[in-house]
């Protein structure tokens, strides 16, 4: 497999090593319990075809995240595509497309860390996924139900995705990331360069939707409730043929939404327990956001440097180890409940069937 | 190597990845001694350094990330030949540096000795849903199909004249990106007809016998045991030794 991958790439996968392991055991946490929630959802989006075009789209989504687009001079994104695998097929396959694809890029490219999974995953599936859905439904829920809506949200979906994600990574660099850098920095250099990167993703997202709306408006699955009812004209007038019957029900937005609002609420809870937890990250930067530049200078130029050590030493490793041990658990207990009850449908459906 | 069953190599790398970055960045030693089982899985694996190296490429935007930090880095500032440096932050581009390469080389190993195909078969091995194994087996069988698309879509395009120097020139790759789009899916929908016709109902059949005996295991676990034996003895050592080491 040949892949080419950019000389200059401004969105990377974050490597080991680059969040503390409170942050990466967290992150994995709240990734497995979104891919969980969207296992459940994509049947509904995608009947028995889910596999087969769910792993077309993530192999699309690794084609076009392969496509380079000039931002600046000199510099150049490349597209995230959450967004737009969102509103082709659907918010939960998407996120399935897009961990798989980390996955895959992770093992065998070796592209992303294998304990920064989660992570990645979190940031460039369930966020871009999440982020990009709800703006979508807001603005075709605002704009007449024309193919032109469906085109502006998609550009507004994928413009604000990316700096979403964008802010994400900077709030979890700001609870435990590995590196002594003042957080408003990260995120003026992060959201500066994502807003132009979040352009060119708005604008390559929307057209590629809109040429697929006018090719085949039927494979756009945010555009299904589009499709007017089918005519017949018979020798007694114009008959409105009943709809078919919905093999596939629409996603319920409330239900994402608060799945969306349980994720954060986990996002939040977690981080916030196992930050506390852990004295390395947080304490810093709650003096640097407290003191300011110059102050800090001072501030840490008082401390001996033994302190850091302690810091770093046998607690974190402990804690580690116990949220390991959980994710472990948690994850794997997921896993086991999901695949239990896909067993089960499976069954009911063959006897249904057979 | 090779012949290890994959379920004991994804554990074993992924454990091994635990250990690494739960590794507190002072243990300079610990850090670098995790290279030498590292170093013997390639030896026995007989992949090339030369191999290993090409694919650490993969890393190269994080280690300019990692340059920086010394420079922009808070806090006390120590002289290095003359330019001034902040502590932390030299601790902190060491301690991504050390162990993103340690991971990804770990992971290029286990690339380098599995199959994709046998990976996703470990995979299902160790209880990851279904579905999702399933999305990437496909995933995997349609990648190479639509990148050798989306190259010759690039050949036409640069064939033509068409050089994306700026955002004006997006429209031009987005189009394209439908079209992509639009012929991989249709392929797809050709292909998965074909695969109701031969008898698909859902699941792939498993020819393989993937029963790991308790000695592969055994083999596969000693890669992050021999890394936590090194953590152990680094961390009672230098606890003995006291301060930073």
């Amino acid at each position: 497999m040949e892949i080419e991958h950019a000389p200059r790439r401004l969105i990377v996968h974050v490597p080991d090593g680059f969040f503390n392991l409170a942050v990466s055991v967290s992150a994995g946490v709240v990734a497995a319990a979104g891919v969980a929630y969207c296992l459940r959802g994509a049947r509904r989006e995608l009947d028995d075809r889910t596999a087969p075009v769910a792993g077309l789209v993530a192999a699309f989504v690794f084609a076009v995240q392969m496509l380079n687009f000039p931002v600046a001079a000199g510099t150049s994104g490349h597209l995230l595509g959450g967004a737009l695998a969102a509103v082709l097929a659907g918010p939960a396959t998407a996120v399935l497309c897009l961990t798989v694809v980390l996955a895959v890029q992770a093992f065998f490219f070796a592209d992303g860390g294998l304990t920064a999974l989660g992570v990645n995953i979190t940031l460039m599936g369930i966020v871009t996924v999440l982020v990009g859905w709800g703006v979508f439904k807001l603005v075709t829920g605002v704009l007449p139900r024309r193919p032109g809506s469906v085109v502006a949200g998609a550009f507004l979906a994928a413009l604000l995705s990316v700096p979403a994600s964008a802010l994400v990574f900077t709030l979890m660099f700001w609870i435990g990331g590995n590196a002594p850098i003042e957080v408003t920095s990260v995120a003026v250099a992060m959201g500066g360069v994502h807003v132009l990167i979040g352009l060119g993703e708005g604008l390559i997202t929307a057209v590629t939707v809109s040429s697929v709306l006018a090719v085949r408006p039927d494979l756009v699955y945010a555009a299904r409730s589009l499709t007017a009812p089918l005519t017949l004209k018979t020798a007694g007038g114009e008959v409105t043929a009943p709809a078919p019957a919905p093999e596939r029900a629409p996603a319920r937005p409330g239900r994402f939404v608060l799945g969306g609002i349980a994720v954060t609420a986990l996002l939040a809870g977690v981080l916030s327990f196992f930050a506390s937890a852990s004295p390395d990250g947080l304490e810093r930067v709650a003096e640097d956001t407290g003191f300011g530049v110059v102050a800090v200078d001072h501030a840490l130029a008082g401390q001996p440097l033994a302190d850091y050590g302690d810091a770093g030493g046998v607690p974190v490793g402990v804690a580690g180890v116990i949220g390991v041990a959980v994710t472990l658990g948690v994850g794997g207990g997921l896993f086991l409940a999901v695949g239990r009850g896909q067993a089960g449908k499976r069954a009911a459906s063959k006897t249904e069937r057979g | 190597m090779h012949r290890l069953p994959p379920q004991c190599k994804l554990l074993a790398v992924a454990a091994f990845a635990v250990v690494v970055v739960a590794t507190p960045r002072e243990w300079v030693w610990v850090l670098a001694a995790y290279g030498l089982p590292l170093g013997v899985v390639a030896a026995t694996a007989h992949v090339p350094p030369g191999f290993v190296l090409r694919r650490m490429v993969i890393e190269a935007p994080f280690v300019a990330f990692a340059v920086v930090i010394p420079f922009i880095g808070l806090g006390e500032r120590i002289d290095v030949f003359g330019v001034a440096l902040s502590v932390e932050g030299l601790w902190a581009s060491w301690n991504i540096l050390a162990k993103a390469t340690l991971g990804v080389v770990a992971a290029v190993l286990l690339a380098a000795t599995t199959e994709p195909h046998m990976m996703l078969l470990g995979a299902r091995r160790l209880r990851v849903p279904s579905l999702l194994v399933q999305i990437a087996m496909f995933m995997l069988r349609y990648m190479d199909v639509i990148a050798g698309e989306a190259r010759r879509m690039r050949i036409a395009r640069e064939s033509r004249g068409f050089q994306a120097r700026d955002l004006r020139h997006a429209p031009v790759i987005a189009r394209s990106a439908g079209a992509l789009f639009i012929r991989s899916y249709e392929r797809g929908e050709r292909v998965h007809l074909a695969m109701l016709s031969r008898g698909y109902t859902g699941s792939m059949p498993v020819t393989q016998d993937l029963s790991a005996s308790w000695r592969q295991w055994a083999v596969a676990a000693s890669l992050p045991g021999t890394a936590l034996a090194v953590a152990a003895v680094g961390g009672t050592v230098g606890a003995a030794l006291g301060g930073a080491w």
